[in-house]
């Protein structure tokens, strides 16, 4: 059966990070002049404009912020994972982020240290998700 | 330049309307926000061709909605269709009487989204996090109050406190859209949406239209009903994350602060003062945000706030007196500041708070905004 999630939105900004999930990497788009880190990525940097931005490779580690289960699914190709579980990482590099916590465990606190897994759901997207560490 | 202080109690309020609050298939946003203004104009008898001032939110075409009504206004604007806009639309309004842009202002809010099953999530609301299937600002709501648990020990019997004390006003509201009383065990046993928000912690989806007739507390004397002033109001707004939509980490405490504090200086009164607190309740863990943020308990300390029916009439402080968004009418704060100037002409009924001088309004949203009114 075909993938029926939604995919994500390659825009002009974001295109360098869903190629680089592909080969299992996970970048952060950073400031050439000031260093500012961030996601998701923007046409300036957001500290101090400058236009000069470039990619560097993240280490893939972070702390739980926090986490939810949806009992909805709001599309219908998360209907059979009822209840699904999204979590709130704080990356090792600092920006925050959404994605899917794999592990079930109701056992979970805020600060736990987590990394990333990586889930190539079709041929050409590769989503990150993060597990406990 | 003026001082923003100088407007205290220079704008009021004089005409208030809504329509009936529930599911309408077969009337658009412009009917249902005609029914509002001629509502509002009744409430306070203005002849409608004076109004020189419309802003309209959530209504298509604003060129459109003045044909309905027959206006042509020397001043316009068009707010999108969220909730914020409410206490930003109030208080652009004010600010534009006050520069002399236009004398009335009639500020029209219509929300089509229960007829038209609008479910707030998925493909309507697309979003960075789509692939991970987090959408939908209840989700949203739900990430930030399993942070105020984590970080506070806050319970979710604590939240259903919220939830009980705003239904039990909306039975007292006649036109309240759910009037049956819950208690914190129903609230505990509802099922959950996204965990840990459960049914009754999600705001309702409804039809409805709000009108608000605002003009200069010298030519609001004119008019039929005693006239309520805008006292001070205050507004922050927070822009990041807002790629994680209706989301910040710290529960806009920081925004919410620094509104209140302006609201609170420009009318020169404090918590102890506030009589009924008008608070946006998109969903129920917002409540308890904006309790802290407004600095009616410290940070963390909400839940222990609103414990024993603190919030209910009677309590130590009524909130959301016409049932909110939680059980009254989802308005998206506009029927919110129509509960605020009803309380101070004291035209609630059963609801009523007893000797009602001052309420405040308050929307901790990335673009938080705070209103306080007083009696006129």
């Amino acid at each position: 059966m075909s993938y029926n999630k939604p995919l994500p939105r390659l825009d002009t900004d974001n295109k360098p990070f869903w190629a680089a999930t592909k080969d299992g990497k996970f970048m952060l788009q950073f400031c050439k002049d000031c260093g500012d880190t961030r996601f998701p990525p923007g046409p300036v940097c957001p500290k101090c404009l400058s236009p000069e931005q470039d990619w560097k490779p993240a280490s893939g580690e972070g702390t739980l912020e926090s986490w939810v289960d949806f009992h909805r699914a709001y599309w219908d190709g998360f209907k059979d994972e009822l209840p699904y579980r999204v979590c709130l990482v704080r990356l090792a590099e600092g920006p925050v982020v959404v994605s899917s916590l794999v592990d079930k465990t109701d056992n979970l606190r805020m600060g736990a240290p987590v990394k990333v897994v990586f889930d190539a759901v079709t041929d050409e997207v590769t989503l990150p998700r993060f597990t406990l560490a | 330049m003026y001082d923003l202080n100088e407007l205290k109690d220079k704008i009021a309020v004089i005409g208030v309307g809504n329509t009936k609050y529930g599911n309408f298939p077969h009337i658009d946003d412009y009917g249902l926000a005609a029914h509002a203004f001629r509502n509002a104009v009744q409430d306070c008898g203005i002849d409608k061709n004076k109004i020189d001032g419309m802003l309209v939110s959530r209504i298509p075409y604003y060129a459109r909605m003045g044909e309905v009504l027959g206006i042509n206004p020397k001043w316009t604007i068009t707010l999108p269709g969220h909730g914020r806009m409410s206490g930003m639309g109030i208080i652009e309004a004010a600010t534009a009487i006050a520069a002399g842009h236009c004398d009335y202002v009639a500020l029209m809010y219509a929300n089509i989204g229960r007829s038209r099953r609008v479910n707030y999530g998925g493909d309507e609301n697309p979003g960075t996090w789509d692939p991970w299937g987090f959408t939908s600002p209840g989700a949203a709501h739900a990430m930030a109050f399993r942070r105020h648990m984590e970080l506070f020990g806050t319970t979710t019997r604590q939240l259903a406190e919220v939830s009980v004390a705003i239904r039990y006003h909306a039975s007292l509201n006649p036109d309240a859209v759910m009037r049956n009383p819950i208690t914190i065990e129903d609230h505990e046993s509802a099922r959950f949406i996204t965990a840990p928000l459960r049914l009754l912690d999600y705001c309702l989806i409804n039809d409805g239209a709000v009108c608000l007739i605002l003009t200069s507390k010298e030519r609001a004397k004119d008019f039929k009903k005693p006239p309520v002033l805008i006292s001070g109001f205050g507004a922050q707004d927070t822009y990041s994350p807002s790629s994680i939509a209706n989301f910040d980490m710290n529960f806009w405490y920081d925004a919410v602060r620094a509104a209140g504090k302006q609201a609170y200086e420009m009318a020169g009164v404090s918590h102890g003062d506030i009589d009924g607190l008008m608070c946006y309740d998109n969903f129920s863990p917002t409540v308890l945000f904006s309790l802290e943020g407004l600095g009616f308990c410290a940070q963390g300390e909400s839940g222990a706030f609103v414990e024993n029916g603190a919030l209910t009439l009677g309590g130590r402080l009524p909130v959301n007196t016409d049932g909110g968004h939680l059980s009254n009418s989802y308005m998206q704060g506009w029927a919110l500041n129509v509960e605020a100037v009803r309380q101070l002409r004291g035209e609630c009924g059963d609801r009523q708070i007893p000797n009602c001088e001052v309420v405040q309004y308050v929307q901790s949203t990335p673009c938080t905004r705070s209103i306080i009114y007083t009696r006129g």
